[in-house]
C-alpha cells in the first residue's frame, strides 16, 4: 500500500484528454451549449469502437459545431461553408480504409450545404454524418435557418419565420441513408451507442442531435438553457423504428427520437468496384 | 432631418438600405456583413421599409434572387464579405452581363485558407474582373455616402451595370465612428424611382433573358459591357457632383490628399487611407513633401486622371492588401500602367501589407515613407516588391 493518491492530479486528467488538442482549449462554445457533449459523445463512441485511431478522420464545416475538427486529436480537416461532406467523399474515395466522420451543424449540413447531403446519402457513400441541430446559425449571432421552427424568432426573423423547417430524417431516408437516428443531448449514453454503431456500420449513417443554443437561439423565444433541457426530457419519447414522415419536430406536442433507419445497401465504393473495374 | 449619429459601419450601411427602400434584399449572414442584413430584417419587421426580405439558404441563392428580382424590375440590394462572395462568383458575372443594376455591400474579409475573418481586399479584388463597378471607402461616413449614390451611379441608362461598395471588415463594419445621416426624404429624393430598362413585369412588351450566345454576339456584349464601364466613370463623376450639391460632401475618383506639390506619394484604399493622412499631415509639419492618393473608384479604374494627378511626384509607394501570387498587388499593377505614358514618370513600388488583418501602424507608414525617401535620394528603388510587417521578412 502506497501513500494517498494524488487526488489534484487525478481531477487534472480527462478520460478524453487524448483524442483532444488540449493546446486548443479553452473552447469557443457558450455556456448551456450542448456541442460538447455530442463532442464527447462522439469521442467516446470512437473509443469504445476499439477502431484504429490512426484510420479515423473528423472533417467539419463552417460554424459552432465546426470547430470540432480543430479540437479533436486525429487526423481532422477544418473544410469551409457547407462542404464538409464532399471534402468527406474525397477523403473517403482517396483512401477507402479510412473511418470518416462528418461532424457539422443544421446551418452548415442542411442550408447552404444541403445539396451535397442529399447526394451522398443517394449514392450511400460510407462515412457517419452527425448532426447538431440547434435550430439556428449560431455563431453568426442567430440567424434563421433551415431547421428553424415555424414562427421562431431569429435576428433575421423578428416577427417569426414564415417558412417550414425540413424533417431532417426524413429526408436522410427519402435520400437513401441506411442508417438514420435522432438523439437529444440529453440522451447521452442512447447518443453514445448509436454513434458507435452508426461509426461501425457500412454506409451512409446520418444521425441528428438537438442541442441548446441558449446564446442565440433560446435567448430569443424565451427559453433558458434549462428549460430546453426540459422539453429534451418531457416532451420526447424514443420510439425506434418510427415512420420519417411522422419525425416534424413541435415541442409542444411530442418529438420523437430513436433509430428509425438501418438497412444494407450497396456503398458507392462497393458498386464502383463491381461496375467501373470490372476486369474485362 | 440630418443627425449626426455614432454607429458601426455595418450600421451605417444599413439605414443607407433603409432609407433607399429597395424592392427585395435576398440575404445570407457571412462575418463582418451579417449585421448589414440583421439590421435591415428588424426595418422589414418593424415596417420601416416596404422590401421583400428573403433569408436564402446560401450567397449562391442570394445573388441569384437578386438577379431573378431585378429582372422583373425590382431594385435590389444585398451584402456579404469574403467567402459569401466567392460563392456568388458565377452570379456576379451574370448581373453584370444581364446588366442588372444590383447594389452589394462588401465587406472586405481575407479568403480562407486558412479561415480568418479580418480584413484585407482578396474577395473584392479577386471579382476585379467580373464587371462590377467597385467603390471603396475609408470611414463609415464615406461607405454610407457611396451606398446612397450607388443606386444612381448603376442605373444610370448607359451604365446599368451592378456595383459593390467596399469597406474594411471590423476595423470599419464593426468600429463606431460619428456619421452625418440625411434626412430620409432628402435621400429617397435624391435616389429617385427606379426604371428598369426592360421588365419581365412589363406583360406588353415580353422579353427573354441569357440566351445562348456564342461566337455571332458574345464578343459585341462584352464589349458593350466594356463601354458601359467606361460610362460608368462619368456617371460616378455626376453622382458624386450631385450628391456635393445636396449633402456637401465631395467625392471623386479618387481622393488627392496633400498631393498638389508631392515628391513622395503613398497610394493606398480603404481605412488604411486614414493613418496615412495622419503621418502626412506630421511629415507636412515639419516640410516633407509628402501626399497620400486614395482609390475609391477602383473599376472603372481612373487611368489617365490619376497620372495627371501624379505630375509633381517623385517617388510612389502602392499599398496591397491583396495577394496575387507569381504578380505583383494589384493596385501596383494598375498605377504602373496608369504611369507609364507619363514623361518623367516617378519611380514606383510595391508593398504587400495587412492580410487577414495585420495591423500597420503610423510608425509604419512614417518608416514607408523614410524608405522611399531613401530611394529618392539614392535614384533607385531597391526593392520593387516586399511585404510589411511580416515574420521572416
Amino acid at each position: 500500500m502506497g501513500g494517498s493518491p494524488d487526488i489534484s492530479k487525478k481531477q487534472l486528467d480527462h478520460p478524453l484528454d487524448d483524442l483532444i488538442r488540449t493546446d486548443r482549449l479553452p473552447h469557443i462554445w457558450c455556456a448551456g451549449c450542448g456541442i460538447g457533449t455530442v463532442f464527447s459523445s462522439c469521442l467516446t463512441a470512437i473509443k469504445a469502437s476499439e477502431l484504429e485511431l490512426n484510420n479515423i478522420s473528423m472533417v467539419s464545416g463552417i460554424g459552432c459545431s465546426g470547430r470540432a475538427a480543430g479540437y479533436v486529436k486525429l487526423d481532422s480537416f477544418h473544410t469551409t461553408h457547407g462542404r464538409a461532406i464532399p471534402f468527406a467523399t474525397g477523403l473517403k474515395l482517396g483512401n477507402p480504409d479510412l473511418n470518416v466522420i462528418v461532424f457539422s451543424g443544421d446551418g452548415d449540413l442542411f442550408a447552404i450545404g444541403g445539396n451535397h447531403m442529399i447526394h451522398a446519402a443517394r449514392r450511400n457513400m460510407d462515412i457517419t454524418v452527425i448532426c447538431v441541430n440547434n435550430l439556428n446559425y449560431g455563431m453568426t449571432g442567430g440567424q434563421v435557418a433551415a431547421t428553424t421552427p415555424h414562427m421562431a424568432k431569429s435576428t433575421t426573423t423578428p416577427s417569426g419565420n414564415p417558412e417550414d423547417p425540413f424533417n431532417l430524417p426524413l429526408l436522410a431516408y427519402a435520400s437513401g441513408a441506411t442508417y438514420v437516428a435522432r438523439w437529444t443531448m440529453l440522451h447521452t449514453r442512447e447518443l453514445t451507442s448509436s454513434i458507435q454503431e452508426a461509426i461501425l456500420k457500412k454506409g451512409f449513417s446520418f444521425i441528428e442531435v438537438l442541442s441548446p443554443c441558449p446564446v442565440n437561439y433560446g435567448r430569443r423565444n424565451k427559453e433558458k438553457a434549462l428549460d430546453t433541457l426540459k422539453l429534451y426530457q418531457e416532451k420526447t419519447i424514443i420510439r425506434n423504428g418510427a415512420i420519417p414522415a411522422g419525425l416534424d419536430i413541435d415541442f409542444s406536442k411530442e418529438v420523437v427520437l430513436g433509430k428509425f433507419v438501418d438497412v444494407e445497401r450497396d456503398t458507392y465504393i462497393e458498386r464502383y468496384e463491381k461496375i467501373c473495374r470490372q476486369e474485362s | 432631418m440630418s443627425k449626426i449619429l455614432a454607429i458601426t459601419g455595418a450600421g451605417a450601411m444599413s439605414q443607407a438600405m433603409r432609407q433607399i427602400n429597395p424592392d427585395v434584399v435576398p440575404a445570407f449572414p457571412i462575418t463582418p456583413s451579417t449585421q448589414v442584413v440583421e439590421d435591415f430584417s428588424q426595418f422589414v419587421a418593424d415596417g420601416l421599409v416596404d422590401t421583400e426580405f428573403i433569408t436564402v439558404e446560401s450567397e449562391h441563392s442570394a445573388m441569384s434572387a437578386c438577379i431573378g428580382a431585378s429582372i422583373a424590375g425590382g431594385r435590389v440590394m444585398t451584402a456579404t464579405s469574403s467567402a459569401g462572395m466567392a460563392l456568388m462568383w458565377e452570379m456576379l458575372y451574370v448581373a453584370s452581363s444581364m446588366r442588372q443594376p444590383v447594389v452589394l455591400t462588401l465587406i472586405n474579409r481575407a479568403m480562407s485558407a486558412p479561415i480568418n475573418i479580418h480584413a484585407d481586399h482578396s474577395d473584392s479584388m479577386g471579382a476585379r474582373d467580373a464587371g462590377w463597378i467597385q467603390l471603396y471607402s475609408e470611414s463609415n461616413q464615406e461607405a454610407y455616402d457611396n451606398l446612397i449614390m450607388a443606386p444612381r451611379i448603376a442605373e444610370a441608362s448607359d451604365v446599368r451595370l451592378p456595383i459593390m461598395i467596399c469597406l474594411d471588415g471590423f476595423i470599419i463594419s464593426h468600429c463606431v465612428q460619428t456619421m452625418q445621416m440625411e434626412d430620409d426624404d432628402k435621400v429617397r429624393e435624391f435616389i429617385g424611382e427606379f426604371k428598369p430598362a426592360y421588365s419581365l413585369l412589363d406583360t406588353e412588351n415580353p422579353v427573354s433573358w441569357g440566351a445562348l450566345d456564342l461566337q455571332d454576339y458574345y464578343i459585341e456584349h462584352k464589349r458593350a459591357q466594356h463601354m458601359a464601364m467606361q460610362n460608368a466613370k462619368e456617371s460616378i463623376k455626376l453622382v458624386s457632383e450631385e450628391f456635393y450639391q445636396c449633402f456637401g460632401r465631395k467625392y471623386e475618383l479618387f481622393e488627392s490628399y496633400c498631393l498638389d506639390d508631392a515628391e513622395r506619394v503613398i497610394i493606398a484604399i480603404n481605412s488604411i487611407a486614414g493613418e496615412i493622412k495622419e503621418v502626412v499631415d506630421d511629415l507636412r509639419n515639419k516640410g516633407e513633401k509628402v501626399g497620400l492618393l486614395k482609390i475609391r473608384s477602383f473599376r472603372p479604374f481612373p487611368y489617365e486622371e490619376i497620372a495627371e494627378s501624379l505630375k509633381s511626384a517623385k517617388i510612389v509607394t502602392v499599398l496591397d492588401r491583396s495577394e496575387s501570387m507569381g504578380a505583383y498587388g494589384p493596385l501596383f499593377t494598375e498605377i504602373r500602367t496608369a504611369l507609364f505614358d507619363v514623361p518623367d514618370r516617378p519611380m514606383v513600388y510595391n508593398r504587400m501589407f495587412g492580410l487577414g488583418g495585420r495591423e500597420l501602424f503610423m510608425s509604419d507608414i512614417q518608416n514607408i515613407f523614410e524608405e522611399s525617401n531613401r530611394y529618392l535620394e539614392n535614384g533607385k528603388v531597391e526593392k520593387v516588391f516586399d511585404y510589411l510587417n511580416v515574420r521572416g521578412g
